[in-house]
């Protein structure tokens, strides 16, 4: 009685399991099924090409797009771990006064809207006379994600014993020394999978990147939610189809570097 | 074996130190020699680790002065200072492995890549490592980090080495062995070693001279044998073994006899320098205690058996006195226990009571408190 | 004290003047590493949000832009019916959204939770996988499967099941689907790590003092994974109000949130004042329920929006 009951527990939660994963990736698969489909309207399957693939590299608008969220997501991953990183390391050493309003601090742009944010960054720009493109969408995308690159990096250095950097500075290293020889190579994973969030977030943007973007510096997304109404062409489900295949490569690599370092003993 | 000089290598002078409000070390005053192994000893809080760190230059010192080799260190930052750390945690890089760890030193000093290989292969056959060089800490057990973590440090040469309970982390057979085998280098090395502990037993077995902390005042600095026998405060008799602590007030004080009345009793003991009604305490090891079934000349100190416990190759008696304080007395296995339940008098050799003033500032003469220390073989 | 591993930073104002320059010197590396981040959030964060905070007081010019004039029309304005009907919605949207993400994601959650640490693994990142490609990317390929003459109705037309393509697309089911899917890992991850946190001695120890497993399950396990649900439930109903792209790609015209409220307020119809007044509600909104959030036991280190 018991067994058949488990084995019938087994089949439903399988059952489950698998319509939350078609679920989840049906959407995905329609994308890229539809990047190797012959007919322009992307609508009904006519038949396989690989056609689409050469076309996106023609389609300009589309290309441009994809520069800018690369210029984007790349500057965003630059200035967010760096000042996240240092003010990470910083809030974790140092215990000052004011600290808990900085903490604070950080996790209003985790909390509020994002339609808030890029309404505010709007107005603000606004203000300031600044001229909506590549420069205020990277700002945006560094405000955004900074404060979570602090949390991550905080968050994977909370283990970290200080009691080295003491030990090198005991040894004879200088503050600098200790900085680039003890704490940043054993807090480099930390730092990597903040930059790694920084970057999903940049990428995953559409929301604030909206409100902040001026007509020549328009990313992916936005492109798309602007060609939605009139027809997207299959060479966009073309590139990103390449992009998810990239996507993958980087995490896989992530996965490999993460079990190198865990085996190594580093945060 | 180096012999001990009379050079003082570190002294402490007035130094006092607080975060904010909070006062943790408070006028310190210390003199550690050449080729010396100083034990602080104290409770957690008392302020040992905090004086370490100011010696090792990881915290600054509030007011007062810290003098390495009659240097003034105290705006000196550590990699400025001749002297090098056993930290508790080990604090070794885990992302170097073992011969990195060690030469991390000897690279921040520029020392030629031939010198530094030869320097580290010494140290490490000196730690009983050898062939360890290419292991990464996380592979080794706390022991052997440990001996990575003192190869570390000495092989920077350093005047001093500063030891913050260095074997707190590892079990107690291994802490027994590493125990000894310290003592072994530091006398092979003739390097000063200021160890900080709150094992009192470790303490004992190790050093030349130690120094009791509370409360960040320094209790007693002395000989294990001084600290043992002869307690300044009642802080060190009790936190030094095992101490009964009577409380007591003098009811006579004819010479060298001293008569002292207890709550529920009195006792005639040997001391000189206490007057007539002054508080003290009366402090006795357990196994100086003693009982008898009657009565002894000079004693009148009544209690019941209560239980015996037994730890291993001693039993502990628990004799409870009328007033419910409880008196510890230990005797060796196979000797004839008196039932619970029975009434004995309680009594002590004249020459095992250690007096205390009750009520008295400590007031330390720097120059008595660095006595003479043999040199041992 | 031996805790003491960090420098202190504190100006003492007693300290003599011959130590003073040592905090100060003390306190410049934690200048130069702590103070961008506050600068930037100051200059990015705090000034623009208490510039619409000011402007929601103020009058929409005639192109657009605002003029000085301090009123609460902005308010007030929300509680015309017409935006009041909105609030409604989106609320029931939300409320909606957030319901069906609980329901399908806890039992998924505590499946997991409760896998060997292999499949633990696997399970997890196939989750995630989803979301390393855009939202709106994803979005659009809920066009491509709902539209009329999309994969659906294709694969049901041709299966004879229906002989009319079904109109699925620019409705209030299509928003639902798209706000359920691109908010569910919001949902699964704090359920995930407040199941996996739960010590399973505690059922068992239920179970042995006599509960059913439905009634361990209530008494044991719901009150225990309490903060995890209320962290997921946050973290999905917030976004769903200011999620203006899905309603306004899956939903045409027909579902109007507060967030293409907001969006047209400051694009289309340039009102700007209305749109900042609108978007403090939300925020005002979003704090009570972190306040509440915080209040039972939760803490904001596990809430991202």
């Amino acid at each position: 009685m018991i067994k058949k009951h488990n084995k019938l527990t087994k089949l439903l939660t399988m059952v489950f399991l698998t319509l939350i994963y078609i679920f989840l990736y049906l959407p995905i698969v329609v994308i890229i099924f539809f990047s190797f489909n012959t007919s322009k309207l992307n609508i009904v399957f006519q038949g396989f090409t690989l056609q689409w693939y050469g076309v996106m590299l023609q389609n300009t608008g589309l290309m441009s797009s994809l520069k800018n969220t690369v210029i984007v997501a790349i500057s965003t991953v630059v200035i967010s771990v760096i000042i996240g990183t240092l003010a990470a390391i910083g809030m974790y050493r140092y215990e000052f006064k004011g600290k808990g309003i900085v903490d604070s601090f950080l996790y209003i742009p985790i909390v509020i809207p994002e339609i808030v944010m890029g309404i505010s960054l709007l107005a603000f720009y606004h203000i300031l006379n600044l001229s909506l493109g590549l420069l205020t969408l990277i700002i945006a995308h560094v405000t955004f994600a900074m404060p979570f690159v602090v949390v991550t990096v905080r968050s994977r250095i909370a283990g970290y014993d200080m009691s080295v950097e003491e030990a090198a500075m005991d040894l004879g290293a200088t503050r600098l020394h200790t900085l680039l020889r003890v704490t940043l190579p054993i807090i480099a994973p930390g730092i990597l999978s903040g930059a790694m969030l920084a970057l999903t977030l940049s990428l995953d943007d559409v929301i604030v990147s909206f409100f902040t973007t001026g007509i020549d510096s328009v990313t992916l997304p936005i492109y798309i939610f602007n060609k939605v109404k009139t027809g997207v062409s299959p060479d966009v489900n073309a590139l990103i189809t390449v992009i998810i295949i990239v996507t993958l490569l980087i995490l896989l690599l992530m996965r490999t570097y993460e079990a190198k370092s865990q085996r190594k003993g580093r945060i | 074996m180096a012999p001990m000089s009379e050079k003082v290598m570190v002294e402490l002078h007035n130094v006092d130190k607080s975060f904010g409000e909070n006062k943790v070390v408070k006028n310190l005053n210390l003199r550690i020699r050449e080729g010396e192994f100083l034990t602080m000893l104290g409770p957690s809080g008392c302020g040992k680790t905090t004086t370490l760190r100011m010696i090792a230059g990881f915290e600054d010192v509030t007011t007062g002065t810290i003098m390495i080799e009659g240097e003034n260190v105290v705006n000196k930052p550590p990699y400025r200072r001749n002297v090098n750390t056993v930290f508790q945690s080990y604090a070794l890089f885990p992302h170097m492995n073992v011969f990195d760890n060690i030469a991390f030193g000897l690279t921040e000093k520029k020392v030629n890549k031939q010198e530094i290989r030869q320097r580290v292969t010494e140290m490490l056959s000196l730690v009983q490592m050898e062939g360890y060089e290419q292991r990464m800490p996380s592979q080794m057990s706390g022991g052997q980090k440990q001996r990575v973590a003192i190869a570390r440090a000495l092989v920077n040469r350093p005047k001093v080495l500063l030891l913050d309970e260095p074997l707190g982390a590892l079990d107690l057979k291994l802490r027994k062995q590493m125990q000894v085998e310290l003592k072994h280098l530091q006398r092979k090395l003739g390097i000063t070693f200021i160890y900080v502990t709150h094992d009192q037993e470790e303490s004992l077995t190790m050093s030349d001279r130690i120094a009791v902390m509370n409360n960040g005042i320094l209790e007693q600095i002395g000989s294990p044998d001084q600290i043992y026998n002869q307690p300044a405060t009642k802080f060190v008799a009790d936190f030094i073994g095992e101490s009964n602590i009577l409380e007591a007030a003098v009811e006579i004080a004819d010479g060298a006899n001293l008569k002292v009345v207890f709550e529920t009793g009195y006792a005639v003991v040997k001391a000189t320098g206490f007057t007539k009604d002054e508080a003290v305490y009366i402090s006795v090891r357990p196994e100086k205690l003693k009982c008898a079934a009657a009565a002894v000349p000079g004693f009148n100190l009544k209690g019941v058996v209560k239980e015996h416990i037994y730890v291993g190759s001693i039993i502990k008696t628990i004799i409870e006195l009328p007033d419910g304080q409880e008196l510890i007395m230990s005797s060796l296995t196979g000797t004839p226990l008196i039932p619970p339940g029975e009434t004995v008098w309680v009594y002590w050799e004249k020459e095992d009571t250690v007096i205390l003033h009750a009520n008295e500032e400590r007031i330390y003469n720097l120059s008595e408190q660095v006595p003479k220390i043999e040199v041992r073989a | 004290m031996s805790t003491a591993t960090t420098p202190e930073i504190r100006l003492r104002p007693n300290a003599n003047p011959q130590r003073q320059h040592i905090p100060l010197s003390r306190l410049a590396p934690l200048i130069l590493m702590v103070g961008p981040a506050i600068l930037w959030l100051l200059i990015f964060v705090a000034a623009p949000l208490v510039y619409v905070f000011v402007i929601s007081f103020l009058k929409k010019g005639t192109y657009g832009g605002v003029v000085a004039s301090f009123n609460f029309e902005n308010y007030l304005r929300i509680f015309d019916p017409l935006y009041l009907n909105i609030f409604l919605v989106s609320i029931l949207i939300a409320l909606a959204t957030t319901a069906l993400c609980l329901i399908i994601g806890y039992p998924f959650a505590y499946i997991i939770a409760r896998a060997s640490s292999r499949n633990k693994n696997i399970l997890l990142t196939l989750i995630m996988l989803p979301f390393w490609t855009n939202s709106l990317i994803r979005t659009y390929g809920w066009i491509m499967l709902l539209r009329t003459n999309g994969t659906f109705n294709t694969i049901l037309q041709s299966a004879h099941l229906i002989s009319q393509p079904l109109q699925m697309l620019y409705t209030t089911g299509a928003v639902m689907v798209g706000m359920v899917y691109t908010l569910f890992p919001f949902m699964v991850l704090p359920l995930y790590s407040s199941i996996e946190k739960l010590d399973h001695s505690l059922l068992e120890a239920a179970n042995d003092l006599g509960a059913k497993p439905g009634r361990a399950f209530l008494r044991v396990t719901l009150p225990l994974t309490a903060p995890g649900i209320f962290a997921g439930c946050i973290q999905v109903f917030i976004p769903t109000l200011g999620y203006f792209f899905i309603s306004d790609l899956l939903g045409g015209g027909n579902s109007v949130l507060v967030g293409n409220l907001i969006k047209n307020q400051f694009l289309a119809a340039r009102d700007w004042p209305f749109g900042a007044a609108l978007s403090i509600l939300l925020i005002v909104f979003t704090i009570i329920l972190i306040r509440l959030y915080n209040h039972f036991g939760g803490r904001i280190e596990n809430i991202t929006s």
